[in-house]
């Protein structure tokens, strides 16, 4: 619509008039069907999830997917009690964030207070390498490197077996570290320089500006940092699969079991033949929507302080 | 080792140098502290380091033109003639498509976000959120939706196609990412002179953004890439987990990549199929470490400061 506003400088409206072409309406399109696929993304995951999901619970009663203590789906006696799932993935998720907590904030504090430009422009990248290996060859350092080592050092007569919770969670733990360091690393970057210097003014070490003035001052971007950790550590499926195994039959009590958590169950599901709407395929979108809740929780949580710590310095 | 290194003479011969504030400060804690932090690096490093070699060790008989010259097999009698060719020309066709798909596709919404929304409006706000959220969902749910919707409902089935759409739509939100920031890299200033010549916002931005943000926008797809390339969890969903004889031929093929390849191997007892693994993880590792190498350099060299 090309309607010059009465009272326009007239020099202004013209150069638009005059430049305005049907084809510059056309990219911009394109531009926002591009930018559309990412919304449909998010359709599409809830669409598939939610219609097999409701499928599944129509035969299957919501109180024995919560509280039932055997996941046996694809056994000649079918049980669908998620816990068992649940508390391996939580196992696995509880041992690789007492591993990439300390580590990775440790990381960040030395990257952002201690090295000089030159270091960290040599170690970043290196970290980088380390996020970037795939999740398949963790697992298979855990299971035949780690595992063995593990089983070996073991103090007690009660070893941990074949495949067990333990070396998994050591093994994701050590993969998110690249996670939590590099955002919170971003977030003690933020933290402005005055604040340091106020305390170095006031006589404080370097390790009294980076514990009682940095990491306070990020707090909310390292609790972002700690909370995408855990929810990378709950949605990782190949490193248990592999190493964890995919035992499924009552709930893993201890770490040295080996046990499913329920990405890996997902993943063994997927590989037997299952003949399509059957109940046992079904279980693949019931135990896949409450993953994905999980994540979403987390990730929503992380994303908000996020936007806290950008609010409150930038 | 003592921490105050300086002797007290030098503060006696020059009073008005006092570099001393922090030096008659630091305590054996300040250094434990230090030490504990690098440690931590340390850690990540040497679980890095020995992975590495642990890998190239085990593999070292296999690392030979078997590896690329024959087809894999499941049979423990055939192991020693086996190899993962066909993974390696299955993971060239799927990861070319998805080079394909969610390069255009990123790019596109990264420059609708940064150059074109008025990111006031409710909707294009959602957008953002919506593209934050799909970065953190774990790929297996992404493995989900290609079962459910794009396998079977639209009815792709477990093909070429359909693995480099999912692996695309996994990968997006990191295009994404890493092209907004690109853009953003871009002062304003050069924008604003090229209005000024009265080019069109097309113009301006085909002309003058794209072009200065081609390094940044490439280090991104690389990364994103090479994520693609290790991904094997939605795959599993997507009928990949066989021992595949054959290369495959059109987007409906059949198919295994080198993840999903050695994720097979790894399930077999015996040790020849463990050997042949561990070849198969240095030829991926070598395969990322290269394009990591060429993420950094690009960003390193061509990255212009502004």
């Amino acid at each position: 619509m090309a309607v010059i506003t009465p009272g326009a400088p007239v020099p202004a409206a013209s150069v638009r008039r005059g430049r305005r072409r049907p084809g510059e309406r056309v990219i911009e399109g394109f531009l926002v069907l591009a930018a559309v696929v990412s919304i449909a993304t998010t359709i599409g995951i809830v669409v598939s999830l939610l219609f097999p999901t409701v499928e599944f619970f129509g035969e299957v009663s919501i109180i024995e997917f919560v509280t039932g203590t055997q996941w046996t789906p694809l056994f000649s006696i079918k049980q669908y009690g998620v816990l068992p799932l649940l508390v391996g993935t939580l196992w696995v998720t509880l041992i690789a964030t007492v591993i990439a907590v300390p580590l990775g904030i440790g990381a960040a504090i030395y990257l952002s207070e201690y090295a000089r430009p030159g270091t960290r422009k040599l170690l970043k990248p290196i970290l980088e390498v380390l996020a970037g290996i795939p999740t398949v060859v963790y697992g298979f350092f855990a299971l035949t490197f780690l595992n063995p080592l593990l089983i070996d050092l073991w103090p007690s007569d009660d070893k941990p077996e074949f495949q067990n919770l333990l070396v998994a969670g050591i093994a994701m733990g050590i993969m998110i570290v690249p996670t939590v360091a590099s955002l919170a690393e971003d977030a003690m970057s933020a933290v402005p320089q005055s604040l340091r210097e106020g305390a170095y003014a006031l006589a404080s070490t370097k390790m009294q500006v980076a514990t009682r003035v940095v990491v306070p001052g990020a707090l909310s971007g390292i609790v972002a940092a700690i909370v995408l950790g855990v929810s990378r550590a709950l949605g990782e499926t190949m490193i248990v699969t592999i190493a964890a195994g995919l035992k499924t039959d009552g709930i893993p009590w201890s770490p040295i079991d080996g046990a499913a958590t329920m990405t890996s169950f997902i993943a063994g599901a997927a590989q037997g033949d299952l003949p399509v709407d059957s109940l046992d395929y079904l279980t693949i979108f019931a135990v896949g929507t409450t993953l994905f809740l999980f994540t979403f929780a987390l990730n929503a949580l992380s994303i908000r302080l996020v936007r806290k710590f950008r609010e409150v310095y930038e | 080792m003592s921490t105050t290194s300086t002797p007290p003479a030098s503060h006696a011969a020059n009073p008005r140098h006092r570099p001393s504030l922090s030096q008659r400060r630091s305590r054996p804690g300040e250094v434990l502290f230090k030490l504990a932090l690098q440690f931590c690096l340390l850690v990540a490093f040497a679980f890095l380091v020995a992975l590495i070699a642990f890998a190239v060790i085990k593999g070292w008989n296999r690392l030979d033109p078997r590896l690329w010259q024959e087809m894999p097999t499941g049979a423990a009698s055939r192991v020693a003639r086996a190899g993962v060719q066909s993974a390696i020309t299955g993971t060239l066709w799927v990861i070319g498509l998805t080079a394909a798909i969610c390069l255009p596709i990123g790019i596109a919404s990264a420059i609708y976000l940064e150059e074109y929304a008025d990111n006031t409006r409710w909707y294009n706000r959602l957008l953002e959120l919506n593209i934050q959220n799909l970065a953190g969902v774990p790929s297996i749910v992404f493995g989900i939706l290609g079962l459910g919707l794009i396998a079977r409902v639209i009815g792709l089935g477990f093909t070429v196609i359909t693995a480099a759409i999912v692996l695309s739509l996994l990968v997006l939100p990191v295009v994404i990412i890493a092209s907004r920031e690109a853009l953003r890299a871009v002062p304003r200033s050069i924008r604003q002179a090229s209005y000024a010549l009265g080019a069109t916002r097309w113009q301006t931005t085909w002309r003058q953004v794209l072009p200065a943000a081609v390094p940044g926008m490439s280090t991104g797809a690389i990364l994103a890439l090479s994520r693609a390339l290790g991904e094997a969890a939605p795959l599993i969903l997507l009928g990949a987990v066989t021992f595949i004889r054959f290369n495959p031929d059109s987007l409906l093929s059949s198919y295994t990549t080198l993840p999903i390849q050695i994720y097979n191997l790894i399930k077999e007892p015996q040790a020849e199929f463990q050997e042949l693994a561990a070849a198969a993880i240095v030829l991926l590792l070598v395969i990322l470490l290269a394009l990591n190498s060429a993420a950094i350099l690009i960003r390193n060299r061509f990255q212009k400061r502004w």
